[in-house]
């Protein structure tokens, strides 16, 4: 019976979670992509522009790129080569059905897990993997939450068979969900005094707890180099959840701190400060707020969503919407994110709602190319058409951040990947219904 | 207090303007009536008093020129739970088709006036989706600034809330312990509550048919006692009460389907629908409409076959389709999700416009008033600085019957008002507290 019964669970779980669409085809030699205009982010358009794909590399960009002996050559007439988008907040990988807890995989039990690893949990053959990539995000960072400390996240290209071939970069950043005296402005409002010392209590010790911890791994950093560089040095067990934290308080590994009311900005940059930290601030729906602040130590912010609504009923109607204006104004470096799974897809039109209030067109695709590349540190090989850089390109009837734009054709790293997700293959089956 | 005054300074200014205004040398969207470029809408009271290429400004008019923007009528929302205080759910009862969300309403939930400025003016504001029968359901205009009971459309028709699947049988919310479930749990349970449901309606008209024949007769007859909720039910069996279901799986689509026809009542149109695409035939059969989010999926099990292809299967099928939010936040950008029903299945410009105005008008019965620009129909316009169905656009002006009740120029002037006053009142607020300690009169002491 109970056999049985854990044979149901495990076939349902196959079958939830189980994308039957292949990954890529075979790759020719060299792909030309003609005709077309080439947008290269970091460079003006080309128009009648070429695109050589070699051996998972740009080989060659421009008007008249050299079209290698044996390339597969695809007519661009008429459509636009763009690079992949990048969401730098997404749960891609982690979530299948949201509100199915054995699918779910973002939130650890606990407040402390920077042990907690995306790249381990990232599903491949996710149904949400092919439905956010024919739409041309290509990589996601894909980001534990929970906690205080919620675990690092991992930058993911969406293709691959196995979590570590999707692994671009891992870990992108530990996540931190900075304590909060409150959750919204006007939210948890305290009953009366007693309650209100309660709630301050609980803020204070959360935030005191992370300080111990961090300074536990300060410590923990300097009894290992100090046993690495002289063996005589007391030998001591090993502790994962500071081990984690080791490259964070070194400044190796960066720390996206999400906070989104100003003074939560206030407080985590001041943290950050006290312990050196490299700092990304996400989510940062308070931000104009806070500008000074933020451009004074020259981090970058993670914005989004921005298809969100504003926290508090005073706020002006369009706050998210001009958040990434007022980052680009002041020449504080950012990136757009979702923070979504199931419609990460949508992260263009995330963008393009900035750019209906304010933020230059450019400067909205440059938010989900060119500008995460460079806040992930892999701007050598993402976020750009330029030779060298990954063939991880999109090609498109129009502009990309249009909803009515359709995306024809993906490659990621020189593999053309198919346009099918469950969602096509629905339309497909039920198309026919005789 | 502090919403009251957030309500006034936002609106008053606009209402006392003038009641005639040209629009002129827009693109004009009329839905029903193609595209007029160089176009012109005259609003005059609270109606559309012309539409097309040259119309004279009358003396008395405000003129608004629109060189290079877009006219398109209001955006209706036939999936909204905005502006209810408190629950959405009477969750008390399988059955609670006797109470109505038109008694929970608020002027004060600022969600309404954010939708004003994506271009959404009506809305059908359901109650939730806890039981396998909800309560009526109302359909509103956004009036920000004005009373509660001028938001409700007064002529439109009655509403409630049917819902199937997860949602009725609980199967996402356990109640705390030692609180036993509700029944139903399974969708066995939710056919059995609304089969028994007018079954018993059925019992409830018959007794009081014969009443009223025996009255008729001058019988001695003793009047059936009266029931709420089977007045409710009898309402829907005689047609005067529409269903509007929340339903996501193909199967309990049919389910409510076949029971309508064998018990004689009417869908109206099925709510969220997300794998109506499965049985668009037997959908457009029962004459049912279909509303829908277009790329929601997966944040539940019964939402795992969704397929933003829905819309383009459903009007192949002939269903009469519409896109709606259930959400503060989508429903200020549904023009968004009519672009993305010509992405997803390559339907007509022409077609996705319809999904967010005339479209839900006809599902609401409302079509003779809203949903098209057309002469003699409400002066409900949105003024957009682009096309609407380009993300780069956005609301410049809204109109609900002439009047203005969002403008963007405005909204940008009033900010630092607004920003000034909710200072002096929380400066107020502070020094009437200290000045209340300070004379707080000491505790008697001969007492």
């Amino acid at each position: 019976m109970r056999k049985s019964l854990v044979l149901a669970l495990l076939l349902s779980s196959s079958v939830f979670a189980q994308s039957t669409i292949p990954n890529s085809t075979a790759r020719p030699a060299s792909i030309a992509i003609r005709n077309a205009t080439i947008v290269p982010v970091t460079s003006a358009p080309i128009p009648n522009g070429t695109i050589v794909l070699t051996a998972g590399k740009i080989a060659a960009i421009g008007a008249n790129a050299v079209i290698p002996a044996g390339a597969t050559v695809i007519d661009g007439t008429g459509l636009f080569v763009y690079p992949g988008m990048i969401d730098s907040g997404s749960n891609v990988g982690l979530v299948e059905m949201s509100s199915v807890a054995g699918t779910v995989d973002t939130a650890e039990l606990g407040d402390f897990n920077p042990n907690a690893m995306a790249a381990v949990a990232v599903n491949p053959h996710s149904e949400l993997v092919p439905v956010t990539r024919v739409n041309g995000v290509t990589h996601v960072v894909s980001t534990p939450e929970g906690g205080i400390i919620s675990g690092q996240s991992a930058l993911i290209h969406l293709t691959g068979w196995t979590p570590p071939e999707m692994i671009v970069k891992s870990p992108a950043a530990m996540h931190i969900q900075f304590p909060r005296l409150r959750s919204a402005p006007l939210g948890d409002q305290p009953s009366d005094e007693e309650a209100e010392k309660e709630l301050r209590k609980t803020y204070t010790k959360d935030v005191d707890k992370l300080r111990d911890v961090l300074r536990d791994a300060q410590a923990y950093a300097r009894a290992a180099n100090a046993r690495t560089q002289d063996r005589n040095v007391q030998r001591f067990d090993r502790d994962l959840i500071l081990e984690a934290l080791v490259p964070v308080v070194e400044g190796r590994t960066a720390v996206v701190m999400h906070a989104n009311l100003a003074r939560d900005i206030r407080a985590a940059l001041a943290f950050a400060d006290e312990f050196k930290l490299k700092v990304i601030l996400a989510g940062a729906q308070d931000v104009a707020r806070v500008v000074d602040e933020v451009k004074r130590r020259n981090i970058p912010v993670l914005l989004g969503p921005i298809l969100s609504l504003p926290q508090r009923e005073d706020d002006p109607y369009d706050l998210l919407f001009t958040n990434a204006k007022t980052l680009h104004d002041a020449g504080i470096p950012f990136a757009i994110q979702t923070t979504d799974a199931h419609n990460t897809r949508s992260l263009p039109y995330h963008a393009a709602s900035a750019a209906a209030f304010g933020l230059p067109k450019e400067e909205a695709l440059k938010a989900v190319t060119i500008y995460p590349a460079s806040i992930w540190g892999v701007a050598d090989r993402l976020g750009s058409l330029e030779v060298g850089k990954n063939a991880t390109v999109i090609v498109t009837d129009g502009d990309p951040l249009e909803i009515r734009t359709n995306v024809r054709r993906v490659f990621i790293n020189g593999d053309e990947i198919p346009m099918d997700s469950r969602h096509t293959l629905l339309y497909e089956k039920f198309s026919k219904r005789p | 207090m502090r919403k009251a005054l957030l309500v006034l300074a936002f609106a008053l200014p606009l209402f006392s303007q003038e009641r005639v205004t040209l629009i002129r040398n827009a693109t004009v969207l009329t839905i029903t009536n193609g595209v007029i470029e160089n176009g012109s809408v005259l609003l005059r009271g609270s109606k559309i008093a012309a539409v097309g290429r040259d119309i004279s400004a009358p003396a008395n008019a405000r003129v608004i020129d629109a060189t290079g923007k877009f006219v398109m009528p209001g955006i209706i929302d036939s999936h909204s739970h905005t502006a209810v205080e408190g629950s959405v759910n009477e969750v008390s009862l399988p059955n609670t088709g006797m109470v109505r969300i038109q008694d929970a309403l608020t002027n004060d939930d600022i969600s309404a006036y954010r939708q004003l400025a994506g271009g959404t003016t009506a809305a059908l504001i359901l109650h939730g989706s806890a039981n396998a029968i909800g309560g009526q359901s109302q359909i509103v205009k956004w009036k920000w600034g004005r009373p509660v009971h001028e938001w409700i459309v007064t002529d439109a028709p009655r509403t409630i809330k049917f819902a199937l699947g997860e949602n009725p049988k609980s199967a996402n919310f356990r109640p705390p312990e030692g609180v036993q479930r509700q029944y139903p749990a399974t969708r066995m349970g939710v056919e059995e509550v609304i089969r028994k449901s007018f079954i018993d309606a059925r019992d409830y008209m018959a007794a009081w048919d014969e009443y009223d024949a025996k009255k008729k007769r001058n019988e001695a007859a003793i009047q059936p006692r009266r029931d709420l909720l089977m007045d409710t039910m009898a309402d829907i069996l005689r047609g005067k009460i529409d269903i509007h279901a929340h339903a996501y799986r193909s199967d309990e689509m049919i389910m409510l389907l076949n029971l309508a026809d064998e018990l004689g009542f009417k869908v109206r149109e099925l709510q969220h629908v997300l794998e109506g695409y499965k049985v668009g035939r037997e959908i457009a059969q029962h004459g049912a409409g279909a509303g829908t989010f277009i790329d929601w999926w997966g944040y539940k099990a019964e939402a795992y076959d969704a397929t933003p292809y829905n819309v383009a299967l459903l009007l192949r099928d002939g269903v009469l389709t519409s896109v709606n939010s259930d959400s503060d936040e989508l429903a200020r950008h549904l023009n968004h999700d009519a672009a993305k029903a010509m992405k997803y299945g390559g339907i007509s410009e022409e077609e996705a416009l319809k999904l967010c105005t005339i479209n839900p008008a006809r599902q609401l019965r409302l079509d003779k008033r809203i949903g098209s620009i057309e002469v003699g129909k409400d002066a409900d316009v949105v003024i957009w600085t682009g096309h609407p169905l380009s993300t780069y656009s956005r609301v410049e002006t809204t109109f609900i019957e002439g009047e203005v009740v969002f403008d963007r120029t405005h909204d940008l002037q009033q900010r630092e008002a607004l920003r000034r006053e909710k200072e002096q009142r929380l400066k107020k607020e502070a020094d009437d507290a200290a000045a209340a300690k300070k004379d707080t009169p000491k505790e008697k002491k001969d007492a």
